[in-house]
């Protein structure tokens, strides 16, 4: 799933300075289940803010909704009969919802009320952990299914580095070092051959260093 | 000759050869590195300049190999992944090899969050292992990795880094022998305290014929003192100083325990020397320049030897 | 919790059973952290963290209970009105 964390709440009031009157937008998709701009989160922030701006002697007017999904146009739509009752919409949703939110209401200021974080799995409740860049090129299959990409904090083929030590990442001890992981399980599953292979240089192009990327689905057009 | 520089020409020659280290300044002050040089001058057949290592920014390297050819000194450009993404590296290659730099080191480099500016976006676009693949391409193929044509093919006798000591320590020979594949010429270790560690990399890297191919340098880095022994066991990743190492010089008094160090040193390049299937080695004196020559003099290196 | 506040209240308490005795198991120990994140709201946007506190205790400690919401009155009327009660009052 796509996780994140919230703003600073200091960061998000200096955001509605200019505005007495918004709505407070989650999304019931990944952000949902990271607990970060589900339902909950909305009603929390909202309270938040109105308590904030109450004690600060200017009330502010919310209504506080949930879309299914804010990166699909059908649910983005539903806003559509009051979103221009309202000076700005606080979304809580990912960038890639909040962007989508901007796109669809031109003339209504979107404000981002989490910074968006990585795509990533749910270790336990209440904390995630990133495993995938979408460099839009998979080589799990070489690597015993622990991508080098996401996990070497220098993205190595041919990795570890000199800075690996009883399985941490120079970086720090709380990171576990990806090619010890892949080493770990290649031996595993008896395929240390991939390991002593060379790999070729990554085509970065199908990353996001060949610039935004778009899927063309011909059978679902 | 691959690259016809004077490293690889004492190695080829069958001498036992010798390179060591200058940091750049962290500054545009070329004296620093002359002040340097100085003590290297004579003592080696060729110079290590470091690239921003540990990720602190310090004059560039390919600058700071100019300032040691000027002064007669042959230089050994190292290379980071760190900071330049392939075309960068590539131009940067023509351009060293264009000013006569003729000894390469290909490295990762440190992770960012080392140095002065941990927020600096990292590149790694390749990673060490390509960068010796994409030098060889571009040195014995006479074109790009894109395939284009080069216009006159850089000359480099290509090393690499090799660390016998880090984990896990199973794959550490196999990554020798893919560093050699991927065309290393020569490889430098890191610093070697840790002997019996290192015997028992050789023995495996001599059975399967790697230093035939391959010319091993052995790192060696003279301790200054008991407490900096203690500090790189643990603060340096990948560093494997032995207790019995330690001791041996924290048992000097303070004033005595540098000079224990250089004497230690001495006596691993002598056992160095002995052993099978090393080439040379690599004396990484840091800020402690000036002790080269008594170090390798020390060892019975000296006189360099001339080879045309 | 926060709505509570929203609808006027200048404290909140919130009572769990004792920990290690909750009848959902580790409802408590949540319902804990919990209150640490709105303390630490309402403590961000000025109403004071001391607002809010959890206290434990079972079933059969009715004078305990009383003995605390004593204390927790006490402890409010010594911070005085809610910010939140002080901009309404102003307003009325």
């Amino acid at each position: 799933m796509i996780t994140g964390t919230p703003k600073p709440i200091e960061e998000i009031l200096e955001m509605l300075e200019p505005y007495d009157k918004i709505i407070v937008a989650g999304c019931y998709g990944c952000v949902t289940v990271c607990r970060v701009g589900g339902e909950k989160e909305v009603q929390v922030l909202a309270s938040t803010l109105r308590l904030a701006r109450e004690a600060a002697g200017r009330k502010i007017a919310i209504k506080e909704i949930s879309l299914e999904r804010q990166c699909d146009p059908e649910y983005i739509e539903q806003m559509r009969a009051y979103v221009q009752d309202y000076q700005a919409v606080l979304s809580i949703a990912c960038g890639a919802g909040i962007q989508f939110l901007a796109e669809k209401y031109t003339t209504t200021p979107l404000l981002p009320g989490i910074n968006t974080g990585f795509l990533g799995v749910t270790e336990r409740q209440g904390e995630w952990s990133e495993r995938c860049q979408g460099c839009g090129d998979c080589v799990l299959h070489l690597t015993g299914g622990i991508c080098p990409v996401t996990r070497c904090a220098k993205s190595l083929f041919h990795g570890p580095c000199g800075g690996s030590v009883q399985g941490h990442c120079e970086v720090s001890k709380d990171v576990p070092c990806g090619w010890q992981l892949i080493i770990d399980r290649l031996k595993a599953l008896d395929q240390m051959d991939n390991y002593t292979k060379l790999k070729p240089y990554k085509g970065w192009n199908t990353s996001r260093d060949g610039g935004p990327r778009r899927i063309v689905r011909e059978d679902m057009i | 000759m691959k690259s016809g520089s004077n490293l690889e020409k004492v190695l080829a020659a069958g001498h036992f050869a010798v390179t060591a280290e200058c940091g750049p300044p962290r500054g545009a002050d070329p004296e620093v590195v002359r002040r340097k040089a100085a003590y290297v001058k004579g003592n080696i057949d060729a110079c290590n300049v470091t690239d921003n290592q540990t990720s602190v920014v310090r004059m560039s390297s390919i600058a700071g190999c100019m300032i040691l050819k000027e002064m007669g000194i042959e230089p050994l450009l190292q290379m980071v992944v760190r900071d330049r993404n392939r075309i960068a590296l590539q131009s940067d290659l023509l351009g060293a090899s264009a000013l006569g730099v003729r000894n390469l080191l290909c490295l990762s480099g440190d992770h960012q969050k080392f140095g002065d500016d941990p927020q600096a976006k990292n590149v790694f676009d390749i990673d060490s292992m390509q960068l010796i693949h994409l030098t060889k391409t571009m040195r014995d193929d006479g074109v790009f990795p894109s395939g284009q044509k080069l216009d006159g093919a850089p000359k480099f006798f290509i090393g690499c880094a090799v660390n016998p000591f880090a984990d896990p320590f199973e794959i550490r020979v196999p990554r020798l022998k893919m560093k050699m594949q991927a065309g290393a010429d020569f490889v430098q270790t890191q610093c070697i305290y840790n002997m019996e560690k290192f015997k028992v990399y050789m023995a495996d890297a001599i059975r399967q014929g790697l230093h035939e191919k391959v010319k091993i340098l052995a790192g060696v880095t003279p301790l200054k003192s008991a407490g900096m022994a203690k500090f790189m066991k643990k603060m340096v990743a990948g560093m494997d100083i032995p207790d019995a190492v330690i001791k041996r010089i924290a048992d000097e008094p303070k004033e005595k325990q540098a000079e224990k160090g250089i004497e230690m040193c001495i006596e691993l390049i002598q056992e160095l020397k002995e052993m099978e299937g090393i080439a040379g080695v690599h004396v990484m004196a840091i800020e402690w320049e000036e002790k080269l020559n008594q170090i390798i003099g020390g060892a019975g290196l000296l006189p360099r030897p001339v080879v045309e | 919790m926060l709505k509570a506040f929203e609808n006027g209240a200048d404290g909140v308490m919130v009572v769990g059973c004792l920990e290690g005795d909750c009848h959902y198991l580790s409802g408590n120990i949540r319902a804990k952290a919990r209150v640490k994140r709105v303390a630490g709201i309402v403590d961000k946007i000025g109403l004071g963290a001391g607002r809010i506190h959890m206290y434990n205790l079972s079933a059969g400690e009715g004078s305990k209970f009383a003995a605390y919401a004593n204390e927790f009155v006490e402890r409010i009327r010594e911070m005085g009105p809610s910010p939140i009660n002080v901009a309404r009052l102003k307003e009325a």
